[in-house]
């Protein structure tokens, strides 16, 4: 009976073999952990032959189409990978300031929209109504119509003292259309904060006010940060939509070099880069998750 | 042994969605074959109508959609108003077909030359003949000598300009993927970075908007712009020719088609004879004068 409590523990005994209180696992431990090894390398076996069988294939048949050639000198040629690097790099810093300066006011002006929507009174109805409309008309408003709009319209209204240059009209055109998103997300994240919390915080004597700023919002904001990230990193793709106004940015400046040579590879270029700036962002998110899951767990799983 | 039939499985799906990949990739659509092969005759004949065009008996002509004045009239190609839908027509009567048997396509300016099965004969849309471009794809014969040319608001310190040097530190914009753009990147060589957009109707609000100071289109456009768009615009003046060869646009071809040969006997033939000069004449004949800059 000790044999078979002693299994349940969560610890790899066979791992362990002396761990100084004279514990000798069972022979039907031994055999089981045996036998769970085996499964696990079968199985890690054929999911690699799968893979490098499914490679092959694809890799194959990509190869031998009969456009491959032409495919393969039109999308994959390396001097006008080469040519359009370095083009495309210095076009990317103007996606990356973007997105930095974008990010922060997204995240601001989508935080107060949220706040403003979840106000309680009668008093605060217009700035709900406000905050609702808003969200509701930058949703639905195609992200390349806002852009037309205020990167060319703005300009021909000809005021006094409002810029004309494109990335800057660009960049408030992204965090009109961004905050709104990011304010429902914000808005869904304090939703989702059981009611019993603020009865609770309330309870205690904290104002409205207080238990949202310490109660309702570190929650919420935990809850958020993926949807967040997908969020941030679409706006760092639509970034490069700013080259409507005809401001050069990784994109444009492959374009650009596609349009005289009339080859494809700065596309494929641009793509990796902006790929290659992604992938950290999603790791290093993951990586905060992780962390502040740990932080809640410290007391205890359920 | 209990484990046999999930390991099967396994097996079994793996082979199955290699079985699949394997199924779908290699249907290989049969493009290279139809394209090089003439209906009976041998690939040189240029037989009146009866080329090896993408659908027997018609000749399908491409252009990008919008079409521009004075290329185009209305945005109507069809029409055989405005210089290079009287070009293609002239070309198609050349080849041995007759209005009724040309169709148009709108395919738009960077899907003209992806590789793959080409749903056109040839394409005309102000494409400049460049030794690079022709790396991706066949062009016939130039049927126009192009200028590229600077506009400016009227009003401007750009309008002043007489000189290259005049334009060094203006900000200057052009269409990407034209020739003017290559111009402002080689020849002007400016201190600020040029705007790139899109369209050209993007590049001309950008002007009207004081966004840039002066923009480069080929010399036609510019005289419609000033003329019916922007008439608060002028010509500042064209460019030289780089390097004596004179920038030319061409019919655009797939890589290695067979009708290339036969489209730039047409092409030259219509040049000998005067027709693209009288074509010239009747819609771009306001394209004549505009100050040279050096």
């Amino acid at each position: 009976m000790t044999a078979v409590k002693e299994e349940s523990g969560q610890e790899d005994p066979a791992g362990m073999p002396d761990r100084g209180d004279g514990y000798v696992p069972s022979q039907r431990r031994i055999d089981r952990e045996r036998f769970k090894r085996t499964r696990a390398r079968r199985a890690t076996s054929i999911a690699a032959l799968s893979t490098l069988v499914t490679g092959v294939v694809l890799y194959l048949v990509v190869v031998s189409a009969p456009g491959w050639p032409r495919t393969k000198e039109t999308f994959f040629n390396a001097q006008y990978a080469r040519e359009a690097f370095p083009k495309v790099l210095e076009g990317l810093w103007l996606n990356v300031r973007l997105l930095l300066i974008c990010g922060v006011a997204v995240l601001v002006l989508g935080m107060l929209i949220a706040i403003a929507r979840t106000l309680r009174g009668p008093v605060f109805f217009p700035l709900r109504a406000l905050a609702a409309a808003y969200t509701d008309f930058f949703r639905g408003l195609p992200l390349i119509i806002n852009l037309m709009i205020v990167v060319l319209g703005v300009p021909a209204l000809r005021l006094q003292g409002i810029t004309v240059d494109p990335v800057l009209l660009g960049g408030t055109a992204l965090t009109l259309t961004y905050s709104a998103y990011v304010a429902e997300v914000f808005r869904a994240g304090i939703e989702s904060v059981h009611p019993s919390q603020r009865a609770a915080a309330r309870s205690l004597g904290l104002t409205n006010r207080q238990a949202l700023r310490y109660v309702v919002l570190p929650q919420a904001v935990r809850r958020q940060v993926p949807p967040l990230l997908n969020d941030l990193v679409s706006l760092q793709k639509d970034t490069g939509l700013v080259s409507i106004g005809g401001a050069v940015d990784a994109v444009r400046a492959a374009d650009i070099i596609v349009g005289r040579s009339l080859n494809y590879t700065p596309y494929i270029v641009a793509g990796l880069v902006f790929v290659a700036l992604t992938i950290p962002m999603t790791r290093f998110t993951d990586w905060v998750t992780a962390r502040m899951d740990r932080q809640r767990a410290q007391g205890g799983t359920l | 042994m209990h484990l046999a039939p999930h390991t099967l499985r396994r097996v079994v799906s793996a082979a199955t969605v290699a079985l699949l990949a394997t199924a779908v990739g290699c249907a290989p659509q049969p493009e290279e074959t139809s394209a090089a092969k003439p209906t009976g005759t041998a690939g040189a004949t240029c037989a009146k109508g009866k080329l090896a065009t993408r659908t027997s008996g018609k000749l399908t002509i491409a252009t990008d959609e919008p079409a521009y004045e004075p290329w185009f009239k209305d945005g109507k190609p069809a029409d055989g108003k405005g210089f290079e839908s009287a070009v293609a027509y002239a070309v198609a009567r050349q080849l041995g077909y007759d209005k009724a048997n040309v169709v148009w396509q709108s395919v738009p300016f960077n899907k003209a030359f992806a590789p793959g099965v080409k749903t056109f004969d040839f394409d005309i849309n102000q494409v400049s003949i460049s030794t690079e471009r022709k790396k991706a794809v066949d062009f016939s014969s130039g049927y126009y000598d192009v200028r590229q040319a600077v506009i400016a608001l009227k009003n401007s310190k750009a309008a002043k300009a007489t000189s290259i040097a005049d334009l060094k530190g203006l900000k200057l914009g052009a269409q990407v993927g034209t020739t003017s753009l290559n111009y402002i990147d080689d020849v002007v060589k400016p201190t600020q970075e040029p705007a790139a957009y899109a369209k050209n109707d993007q590049a001309k609000s950008a002007l009207q908007n004081g966004q840039v100071d002066a923009i480069v289109v080929d010399l036609p456009t510019a005289f419609y712009i000033t003329a019916a768009e922007v008439t608060d615009a002028k010509i500042v003046g064209q460019f030289e020719n780089q390097g004596g060869t004179p920038e030319q646009f061409g019919l655009v071809l797939d890589k290695g088609s067979a009708l290339t040969s036969c489209v730039t006997t047409a092409v030259d033939a219509l040049r000998k004879d005067g027709t693209l000069a009288s074509i010239e004449k009747q819609w771009l004949s306001d394209a004549v004068d505009a100050p040279v800059l050096k």
